[in-house]
């Protein structure tokens, strides 16, 4: 038995060092990147470069896939662009640790890539990074989100306009016309962009409007299961509550659980407005049947952006504008379409 | 003195007749009394804590609402978990750490059969008992490994589980092939919400039945005095004829086992799962759990009761603080400072001045009646 896992383990490990592909063999961190990686990965990894010349080198540095659907989606993307077919020689390193970040981002600048494309899990610590890729000609190009730094300190960033998404969403929730609003807003992992982002803009309409307040204001830490405890709660007080704000379709998710369970109806004529983020596929499907509202999305895929831009640059052409935000939208369940849920839905 | 759990309860009450008895009341006593806090403070600051209302769901069916069967609900994976630490805290005189990773390994080998391997399933792909029998094995046999480091290879278990802890979410993803499934069948939620026309939520029952195993094979069996005897001096056990090492590696399959019966509650509450965030640092409130119910961490005797009573207090503690509006980022600070209050409170040095006290004013109540 204990055989057979070692065996598994072993595996495991080998699969990861795959994973990591040719350049980094003897990077510190493989094993991290780990057993989550290898499914997807086969082509990119297989076959080191052996036309090494030709190929562009970049060094990828995302979040953990297994954080939520979108950052699956995103991690999906990036991979399926960066690849030898499209003229890359890839490294990935999936980690929601930003000081294991920091260290694979030196030791990718030590192994000179080209680029290095960067999902920072948090906002600051990047400095030496950043300067350390400055003196070695490497450039820098942030996805999906910001880091605090000069923008002289990377090339290009292709991030998602957090705040706008927000601002959407309260419009969208200002336009319904309820005479008053009763939110139960379920805030994501304190302190991430998309929490800020999409906190902001409605904390500052409960302050502006009288009619508007919160029941509960709580983060669930992206965690369902933490969302569907605290609607509960909310439930058993007997407060009055006539709006769900989860900053992402899994606390929707789990909100909705809790309204189920108690008889509350949700969704298009129900008593409940149901609003979340995020482009998984099956939240849009909610939307559709109208069992949400409303859903925000945030949209993963960058990559082709960032692809284009490193060709602009390998040609000679800078990028038009350092920031592009990715295009974004609300839908509702008055006006979404199957088309959409085509289009959009990861 | 080797089978002190199963001394016949009597309520005799004079000091130093039932010594054993004293101690069990008093290993008790911490949990209960924190138990008793809990409730006597919100019943003064608000008494329709308590209170249990009939509503219906969205399917129609009459279900019971209210705190304490929220309380009671939210529990069942915590008290779940806190049976088997319990049992391999006692045998190897450590704690599992990767029992919220195992969960989730769980959790995904019964989506993916129950998804029969699609992202999204509309109804049931493999009957429901063979994908939880599939989780259950899966998790028996993880135990099996962090069991074979901890009795065979002698890891330290928080050492020997590390490696769970660290590789278990990425295992999770990679059985179902770093899809998040979803089911949507409602028969596959009946096990985490309500059974049709039974108003009592389903992990209540899971849990009563988990309860009932143990106090059954704990009462018939000589686990509980063999894990004990392991816990308590291996070399001595050995010598009597047991075999350590097998009953340290059982223990930890049996934990593995609860793993799977609170994973499949878990990802039946909701019918997906997300790796990296299902039931996440769990293993610590399983632990906090067992010493809150009075258990010694460095193993030996022990008192499933404790940490079952353990597990519903953190749960109690946590639906007050929802229901007070702590934000949730503070809770963990909330929580601390009632663990640290608990844990000097079970501290035996504090134990013992206490009992002294409560010896004094046992014997001043006596005096004095006797005047």
């Amino acid at each position: 038995m204990k055989k057979v896992f070692c065996l598994m383990l072993a595996l495991c490990m080998v699969l990861a060092l795959a994973a990591c592909g040719g350049k980094t063999g003897d990077d510190p961190a493989p094993a991290d990147t780990g057993s989550s990686a290898p499914a997807d990965t086969g082509s990119d990894a297989q076959q080191p470069a052996d036309a090494g010349g030709e190929l562009i080198s970049v060094g990828v540095i995302n979040n953990d896939p297994n954080e939520s659907g979108y950052r699956t989606a995103n991690d999906a993307a990036m991979r399926a662009t960066f690849n030898e077919e499209n003229g890359y020689k890839a490294t990935f390193y999936n980690n929601n640790d930003a000081a294991q970040q920091i260290a694979t981002a030196q030791q990718m600048i030590q192994d000179e890539v080209d680029f290095l494309l960067l999902s920072p899990a948090s906002t600051t610590g990047w400095d030496t990074v950043l300067q350390d890729a400055q003196a070695a000609g490497t450039q820098i190009i942030l996805f999906d989100r910001m880091l605090e730094a000069d923008e002289s300190m990377y090339v290009a960033a292709v991030v998602s306009d957090m705040p706008a998404e927000g601002q959407t969403a309260v419009d969208w929730l200002a336009a319904q016309g309820l005479s008053e609003y009763n939110i139960i807003h379920i805030q994501g992992h304190m302190g991430s962009d998309a929490q800020l982002g999409r906190t902001g803009a409605l904390d500052e309409k409960v302050a502006a409007e009288g009619s508007w307040n919160y029941v509960t204001q709580q983060t669930a830490d992206w965690d369902e299961a933490t969302a569907r405890t605290i609607t509960q709660s909310v439930i058993d007080s007997g407060k009055p509550f006539n709006v769900i704000y989860a900053e992402n379709n899994g606390m929707a998710r789990g909100a909705v659980a809790a309204l189920d369970a108690a008889g509350i109806t949700h969704g298009k004529d129900g008593d409940v407005i149901v609003m979340g983020f995020d482009s998984d596929k099956w939240a849009f499907e909610e939307v559709l049947a109208g069992r949400w509202n409303y859903m925000g999305l945030c949209n993963p895929l960058q990559a082709d952006t960032v692809d284009s831009i490193i060709k602009d640059l390998m040609a000679g052409n800078a990028p038009a504008q350092k920031i592009t935000y990715t295009p974004e939208q609300g839908f509702d369940c008055d006006t979404l379409t199957q088309a959409d849920v085509d289009t959009y839905g990861t | 003195m080797m089978t002190p759990v199963k001394n016949p309860e009597t309520k005799v009450k004079q000091p130093g007749e039932s010594f054993f008895k004293r101690l069990i009341r008093q290993q008790l006593f911490i949990p209960f009394a924190a138990l008793a806090l809990l409730v006597i403070f919100n019943l003064a600051a608000d008494p329709s804590f308590f209170a249990v209302t009939i509503k219906e769901n969205s399917l129609g069916n009459p279900v019971l609402s209210g705190n304490i069967i929220s309380v009671l609900d939210n529990a069942s994976e915590l008290v779940i978990l806190a049976i088997g630490m319990t049992l391999v805290t006692a045998s190897s005189g450590g704690q599992d750490i990767s029992v919220g990773a195992t969960m989730a390994i769980a959790g995904s080998v019964i989506l993916r059969i129950a998804c029969g391997g699609q992202v999204t399933a509309d109804t049931l792909q493999a009957p429901l008992f063979l994908a939880v029998l599939a989780g259950i094995v899966a998790t028996a046999l993880f135990g099996a490994f962090n069991g074979t480091l901890v009795a065979y290879f002698k890891i330290q278990p928080m050492v020997a589980t590390l490696i769970m802890f660290t590789a278990g979410r990425s295992i999770a993803a990679w059985i179902n092939n770093n899809q998040l499934p979803i089911m949507n069948d409602i028969s596959f939620k009946y096990a985490g919400t309500f059974l049709p026309g039974i108003p009592v939520p389903t992990p209540i029952f899971i849990t009563a039945f988990v309860i009932l195993v143990f106090w059954l094979v704990l009462r018939f069996t000589t686990l509980g005095l063999y894990t004990q005897s392991v816990g308590i001096n291996a070399n001595s056990s050995r010598l009597n004829g047991l075999d350590p090492q097998m009953i340290k590696l059982l223990t930890y399959v049996i934990l593995g086992v609860c793993v799977a019966v609170a994973g499949f509650i878990r990802v039946s509450r909701s019918g997906s799962i997300n790796y990296s965030r299902i039931a996440e640092n769990i293993e610590m409130d399983a632990i906090l759990a067992v010493a809150l119910g009075g258990n010694a961490l460095s193993g030996g005797k022990f008192n499933i009761y404790g940490s079952i009573l353990g597990a519903y207090v953190i749960q109690f503690l946590t639906t007050t603080l929802y229901k007070y509006e702590v934000p949730s980022t503070a809770l963990p600070a909330y929580k601390a400072v009632v663990v640290i209050l608990l844990v000097v409170l079970s501290a035996p040095v504090v134990r013992s001045k206490m009992a002294g006290l409560r010896l004094q004013a046992r014997a001043g109540s006596i005096a004095k009646e006797a005047k």
